[in-house]
């Protein structure tokens, strides 16, 4: 070979130095070829090939099948994959090494026995999950591999904990070390879960069935909806009755694409709900599937949720087993660690088999979607409302609310209270009604200093604005937004600049890559925010075009925790304000 | 087209509607910072330097990405715009070090290319503050011989990726990882040499900061002077710029044409340094008196001094010529041929044949049109009237199916090949046939590795179910088409059932692909050498005419048949008339109406007798000397036949055997150890003139450097040869009189180029024939109407099942398939010169699949003696699983190993083309050490 020195920045290679280097034919073709015995791994693991080649969506599905096998992606197995699925190496390459939840290893590397997930989200770190994470490092084997993970959706039972697929509530030392020790890996059961046959017998399934016979016209399911007022659950909040409307009528086929990749920290209402009442969901995403006229729906669940994925897995294959009537193609696609798979055009390309990047819009995803088509996406909690409120009809919805507002929301209220969990609560309700009459209020030995009303995403409010209504728009003049409703709640003994130095490293971590603002941004941002003193001006211009000129949600939201410290707590960071 | 009205920066805009807010500004004169932009390819919108401030919207928006709507009032220079383009701009040059790869001109402070010519724009100042959170320094990965990748500094603006997946279809690069860690990688983030890379260096071109650069031109971007000319390689005819420095050409990019929109491949981007080699040919050279012309001094060993004598031009021509003039008293003009090059000019090519038909006296010229597609042009003059191609290549992105036959056209047909990938990408199915699978096959619909040799079959059995289940186009048929019924009737005896086991398709894949080429909307066939060097490969054309013809899918965008042709002006070499049957323009030779106009034009008597054909010419020297027809002396301008004829010990053997032999060349070729005067001729960048590629496009090559030493232009030499001849020609002007000889040949071939003028061709440096006025803008489709036969329709031949001439058998149980590969171009004179093509491939290979390899007990890398019954050459293997089972693949370029020693001189009965494509051979471990890696 004829190595250059890495330093030199201007680099002139010689002919002579060219030529001089080992003239040997070359045993093989370019690049990395596949190996017979890798192949037939691979083939092992996803079948042979059909007559029109493997399906190029399902490569992020086979990567699964391969991680899950063999505890990591080996580099033979992604080049295999490649000529199974007739790609390219780098067309798999890149989609694996996207995800965090594939581990790339060499040929000679060794898979972990088991993996060990930390969350180290701001409600679990509140809980000690930092020292837990030290403490799990140091204790358990070398063949276990400890590692922190973002949010696990689990904030109400911090500090949480994977141990393989198990998830571990308040998790201790000791106790991940008794699972360990067991070899106890497996996702854990949900038995207070409703099965098919308790949901229809009590009267499950009988809405979705008037719809498709005609019993109930369309039209009226959709009127429903918009006098109730629904609206997007996932976090942008856009009415469901005009999206419904929308794709309606646009070109067939139409596409559906669920949205279960509940990633903002703080945020578990999805997982709760799925975990207690599957199909009430799947009611809702057959309604909605019918009302618009889709001829498949893709079920996007994050990867984090492997019990909810056991039970969904199940109770589908029980409906469709024994549908109560024809049903459009449904398929159940797992995320794979990319909170960004949660902005909807990012879930969409990675139902396409790709790398979870953002799409630009226009055009939007009711137009140009899922695999080109006209696409109905919706968040899981809005299609598990849409049995009661057909049934219920619009008014007793409409008719909760306070402070003006109107409807009910789910609050996923984590943090420094005494009864963390899911809330079911008038809109508008203020933080400090929520925390006193919902969540038994402030943990002991704990008064309220600030609260994050929307995740990581939708900023940080001082405790002398705990009585603005909590609600779509409502928090807009304050720097912030409700997003998912995820409330995580901070006391004096935390400092906003701490949270807000977390969930910009989540940022970080999640961020996509793809433009400038949002890949230099968080990243610039963190290593400024670690420090004492912050550079006020710096910040500000990195807010400013991450807030205008990112691609996503995600970049554009990152800086608001910036803007949020920098106004309501100025004296933690010794900035002027 | 609809336009809307618009604000731009508080000015009423009118603009077409979809056009991008980014666009509509540039045509105003408003310049938008931007870097992930680049004509040409896919926006992307990563970069977000070209934000805008759109009335009412809450952020900004990516003026390259976003058209304008009725009303919209936009602001390309607001404060809050222009903040953000700043701030981009900061934050990426914050990243990037202190010295770059990719200077503005030869400024140093302006390191990173386009990111410091828009920092210089908005007058960016990285300020300390980010300056200190620069990312870490990545080291520079050198392992390509062409390329430096220098990712620190990459801004991730992906357009390399584009190029790479978009545009080329080659797939190798990507954005691996996430966030600040994302990365441009090669494959499996291997280093680039290490690979699948093939070096077309799209993504040098794209890069726009020097992350990725040719080793060649790094820092300074300064040079002395740009030349436009078109590539000097394969038949696609792409369009490139020179960058000329110190009187060398460092680096070439592709230029925006007709047949590639700027886009080359590994040869044409990488491989022009062959003509500074140091083995250039710079002064005449004599051979030494009593010095044999023994083939052993082939093996490159030889000084070359021991054999020749250095002598001046005034020497040489007379010594070359004399010779020539006293064969042609003593044995007749048949006495002497000429072989003439598909690489020179058309130009070149016209006066050489106009030398030999008018100095000479006979019809004994041609060239490796013979070796090529001979047969293609046999049986398409006969079904179809014309021997070039019906649609240009890029038809293929108006088609729903296209059949690549015979074809490995990532490897040399390499930028062709991007296009039928682009059609592939937007739904077009390709089928690919071919009994080596190679890369184009992962783009394929449907891939049909044939049993070699057996196309009829596989063809026939097509026929066979378009004729039985009604899929003819029969209004077609009875308005065009000749010998209807008596193809129908003889394809009944191929049924697909039938011929499964004869070519190893099975027959439902037949009848599927059958139906699919039938149906769809529009079908183009496009082939190479795989379907035309067997002695059946006029016969194997014939069916291709017979399924375009029968289906009616010719004469209409997205249809028609295609062969792709090999050398850059293999087309215009046959069109000026270098084929001894025909006059320029492809007018018989045999035909007295041609015959007499040329008697006329050229002023001088002329044989109307059709000369010999490159092989046979062999065989003439090597006749009997009571053969009246024995060729004694020989004039061998720019082929090398001592490598690219088949039985290669027969015919250096010949050409050893001649008694006076000229070569003109750039190199001491294989050809030019036994030659008696050797000429140094000038490389393509050293002339001007004029090819026509694949696409009957004829392209304008224009001098960008002067010829070594005493080399000379091609044409200043053919004119002196002619002038010893007693020939006397006048063509007066700059270049050795280049635009009067293409001033006359346009009148020799009115019928397809009368409308290309030489200005026009200067001026447009491209222009399809036929051209028939100077009003016409040239015609890339034919036969829309009516076929150029006599009748105006089209003959259709039927074709019977002809094994080949030599089948293998316990003592040679394997078949040889001879072609090229990417970075070597026919017999290696020019790419084993180029510095990266040879560091990419070095020593010869033969390729097995690994079955083979291990049934005979070999692993890669393992030497090997490969033998015919005509000779052995020893090389090492290579496994590729695209060969097919009991096939040797060997490329033909390595003179050490010259797979021509092995191939079969058989000739198909019509085309005079020999079997290349198959001949029995045996592989057995040669005794010498394993030199695998």
């Amino acid at each position: 070979m004829f190595a250059m020195q890495a330093s030199s920045s201007i680099t002139h290679i010689g002919l002579d130095q060219v030529r001089n280097q080992l003239r040997r034919p070359n045993p093989k073709l370019k690049g990395r070829q596949a190996s017979d015995e890798a192949r037939a791994e691979v083939r092992a693991l996803i079948g042979l090939t059909p007559v029109d080649g493997h399906r190029r969506d399902l490569l992020i599905e086979h990567l699964h099948v391969l991680n899950d096998h063999y505890h990591a992606l080996f580099e033979r197995h992604i080049v295999a994959l490649a000529a199974e699925m007739r790609l390219s190496v780098v067309e798999v390459f890149e989609v694996a090494s996207f995800y965090h939840h594939f581990q790339i290893l060499q040929d000679d590397e060794a898979a972990p026995a088991i993996t060990v997930r930390v969350c180290d989200s701001l409600s679990c770190q509140l809980a000690g999950s930092d020292s837990l994470l030290r403490q799990l490092q140091r204790d358990l084997g070398t063949d276990v591999q400890v590692i922190p993970a973002p949010c696990l959706g689990r904030c109400e039972q911090a500090p949480a904990v994977q141990v393989g697929q198990k998830a571990v509530a308040h998790a201790t030392g000791a106790q991940v070390q008794m699972l360990v020790a067991g070899r106890d890996l497996a996702p854990n059961e949900l038995p207070a879960a409703q099965r098919l046959h308790a949901y229809r017998l009590a009267g499950g399934y009988v809405l979705a069935q008037q719809i498709v016979r005609g019993e109930r016209s369309a039209d009226a399911v959709i009127e429903v909806l918009e006098h109730a007022g629904l609206r997007g659950l996932g976090g942008a909040g856009f009415p469901a009755g005009r999206k419904w409307r929308i794709v309606r009528t646009q070109p067939a086929p139409r596409l559906m694409a669920v949205n279960i990749d509940e990633g903002e920290p703080g945020t578990f209402k999805d997982r709760t709900l799925l975990e207690s009442d599957p199909h009430r969901f799947l009611e809702g995403l057959l309604i909605a599937a019918q009302v618009v006229g889709v001829d498949a729906v893709y079920i996007y669940l994050r990867d984090e949720y492997h019990e909810a994925r056991q039970l969904l897995q199940r109770e589908l294959a029980a409906l469709l087993a024994e549908p109560p009537y024809p049903l459009p193609h449904i398929e159940l696609r797992r995320g794979a660690g990319a909170y960004i798979c949660g902005e909807e055009s990012a879930m969409v390309e990675s139902i396409e088999g790709k790398r979870g990047e953002p799409r630009l819009r226009p055009p939007y995803i009711a137009e140009v979607g899922l695999f080109g088509r006209p696409t109905l996406e919706h968040n899981f909690e809005t299609l598990y409302w849409v049995r009661e409120l057909v049934e219920q009809g619009a008014e007793s919805f409409a008719a909760q609310g306070r402070h003006g507002r109107t409807g009910l929301r789910r609050f996923s209220v984590s943090g420094r209270v005494k009864q963390p969990g899911v809330k079911l609560a008038p809109a508008g309700i203020t933080l400090r009604e929520l925390v006193d009459e919902y969540c038994g209020g402030m943990a002991e030995g704990h008064t309220l200093y600030a609260y994050l009303p929307g995740g990581a995403s939708g900023g940080i409010l001082p405790a002398r604005l705990a009585d603005v209504p909590l609600d779509f728009d409502t928090l807009q003049p304050h720097g912030c937004f409700i997003g998912s409703a995820a409330v995580m709640v901070l006391s004096q003994h935390d400092k906003a600049r701490d949270a807000a130095l977390n969930v910009m490293r989540f940022f970080a971590h999640e961020s996509c890559g793809q433009c400038t603002p949002c890949r230099v941004g968080t990243d610039k941002a963190t290593r400024l925010m670690e420090r004492e003193v912050w550079d006020r001006e710096t910040l500000e211009d990195l807010a400013q075009v991450m807030g205008d000129a990112s691609i996503c949600g995600l970049g554009q939201a990152a800086p608001n925790p910036i803007r949020c410290v920098l106004d309501y707590f100025p004296h933690e960071v010794g900035a002027v304000s | 087209m609809s336009t809307v009205e618009f604000t731009l920066n508080g000015q009423q805009v009118q603009a077409p509607a979809g056009r991008s807010i980014f666009n509509i500004a540039k045509d105003l004169g408003i310049a938008i910072p931007h870097l992930c932009h680049k004509e040409g390819l896919p926006t992307d919108g990563n970069c977000r330097a070209c934000m805008v401030e759109v009335q009412g919207e809450r952020t900004l928006a990516p003026s390259c990405c976003r058209s304008a709507a009725p009303g919209m009032q936009v602001w390309t220079d607001s404060e809050r715009a222009v903040k953000s383009q700043k701030m981009v701009l900061e934050m990426l040059l914050a990243d990037l070090p202190e010295q770059g790869h990719k200077w503005l001109d030869d400024r140093a402070e302006a390191p990173h290319g386009e990111l410091s010519q828009w920092a210089e724009h908005h007058a960016v100042q990285v300020r300390p503050a980010l300056k200190e959170l620069r990312r870490e320094a990545v080291a520079a990965d050198l392992s390509h011989p062409a390329m430096a990748v220098n990712l620190d500094a990459c801004i991730q603006c992906n357009r390399c990726e584009r190029a790479c997946r978009d545009l080329q279809v080659n797939d190798v690069i990507g954005l691996a990882h996430r966030g600040a860690h994302t990365q441009v990688v090669f494959d499996l983030a291997d280093p680039m040499g290490e690979s699948s890379c093939v070096a077309c260096g799209e993504c040098v071109q794209a890069c726009p900061t020097g992350a990725l650069m040719p080793k060649s031109h790094m820092g300074p971007q300064k040079v002395d002077r740009e030349v436009d000319s078109v590539c000097p390689f394969c038949g696609v005819g792409c369009l490139v710029t020179y960058q000329v420095r110190d009187e060398k050409i460092i680096s070439v990019k592709g230029r925006e044409g007709p047949a590639n929109e700027g886009r080359l491949c590994v040869k044409g981007r990488f491989g022009m340094d062959y003509i500074h080699s140091p083995d250039r040919i710079t002064q005449p050279l004599i051979r030494k008196p009593g010095v044999a012309k023994d083939v052993r001094l082939i093996d490159g060993h030889t000084d070359w001094r021991e054999v020749f004598r250095e002598a001046t031009w005034e020497e040489a021509l007379d010594a070359a010529t004399q010779p020539l003039n006293a064969l042609r008293q003593q044995h007749g003009p048949k006495s002497l041929a000429g072989f003439g090059s598909a690489k020179g000019s058309n130009e070149e090519a016209y006066l050489f044949q106009k030398l030999v038909r008018t100095g000479f006296g006979s019809n004994n010229v041609d060239h490796c049109t013979r070796l090529c597609h001979a047969s293609s042009v046999s049986a398409l003059l006969e079904g179809v009237g014309s021997g070039a191609v019906s649609n240009p290549v890029r038809d293929v992105e108006h088609a729903d199916l296209i059949i690549v036959i015979g074809s490995n056209p990532t490897n040399n047909h390499p930028v062709a090949a991007t296009w039928m990938k682009n059609a592939a990408q937007r739904g077009t199915r390709i089928v690919l046939a071919d009994p080596r699978v190679t890369d184009i096959g992962r783009h394929a619909w449907r891939v049909l590795p044939f049993k070699a040799d057996t196309d009829v079959a596989l063809l026939n059995a097509m026929l066979h179910v378009i004729v039985n289940e009604d899929l003819c186009n029969e209004v077609f048929l009875r308005e065009r088409a000749d010998h209807v019924t008596e193809l129908k009737v003889h394809v009944q005896a191929f049924s697909p059932e039938a011929m499964a086991p004869v070519c190893g398709i099975a027959a439902d894949t037949i009848r599927e692909v059958a139906r699919a080429y039938a149906t769809s909307k529009a079908s183009m066939i496009l082939w190479g050498m795989g379907v035309s060097q067997h002695v059946h490969g006029t016969d194997n054309v014939r069916c291709l005419i017979a399924l375009a013809s029968l289906t009616g899918q010719i004469g209409r965008p997205g249809t028609g048949l295609h062969p792709l042709r090999g050398q850059n002006n293999v087309q215009g070499a046959s069109d000026a008339g270098l084929i001894p049957m025909m006059y320029p323009n492809y007018q018989r030779v045999s035909h007295p109406q041609a015959h007499d106009w040329f008697e006329k034009f050229w002023g001088t008597t002329l044989d109307d007798q059709p000369g010999y054909t490159v092989v046979e010419i062999m065989h003439k020297a090597l006749a009997d000397d009571s053969d009246p027809h024995k060729v004694h002396g020989m004039y061998i301008m720019g082929e090398n036949p001592a490598m690219s004829d088949p039985d290669l010990n027969h015919a250096r053997h010949a050409l050893a055997s001649l008694k006076h032999l000229v070569v003109q060349d750039i190199f001491l070729t294989e050809t030019a150890w036994l030659a008696d005067v050797v000429l140094p001729a000038s490389a393509w960048p050293e002339k001007t003139g004029t090819v026509s590629n694949t696409d009957r496009m004829v392209q304008m090559g224009r001098q960008a450097l002067q010829p070594p030493g005493d080399a000379k232009p091609d044409l200043w030499i053919i004119q002196q040869i002619a002038q010893r001849m007693g020939l006397d020609w006048q063509y007066a002007g700059e270049h050795a009189g280049v635009a009067a000889v293409y001033e006359e040949m346009r009148q020799a071939m009115a019928g397809s180029i009368a409308g290309i003028r030489w200005e026009r061709l200067e001026q447009a440096s491209s222009v399809t024939y036929p051209c028939l006025s100077e009003d016409d803008p040239g015609q890339p489709i034919v036969f829309q109407d009516h076929f150029p036969t006599s009748g105006g329709r089209v003959k259709l031949v039927p074709a019977g099942l002809i094994a080949a001439d030599e089948q293998p058998d316990v003592d040679y149980p394997l078949v040889l398939i001879t072609g090229r590969q990417l970075e070597h171009w026919h017999t290696g004179a020019m790419t084993r010169r180029a510095t990266v093509l040879d560091a990419i491939e070095p020593a010869p290979t033969a390729c097995l699949c690994g079955p083979d390899l291990q049934r005979l007990g070999l692993v890669p890398g393992d030497r090997v003696r490969v033998a015919s019954r005509r000779g052995e050459i020893e090389l090492s293997v290579r496994r590729d699983d695209g060969t097919p089972q009991g096939v040797v693949y060997m490329p033909f370029a390595y003179r050490e190993a010259a797979a021509n020693v092995l191939t079969n001189a058989a000739l198909d009965p019509f085309g005079k083309i020999p079997e290349f494509k198959y001949c029995a051979v045996r592989v057995e471990k040669a005794l010498a050490v394993s030199s695998g890696a």
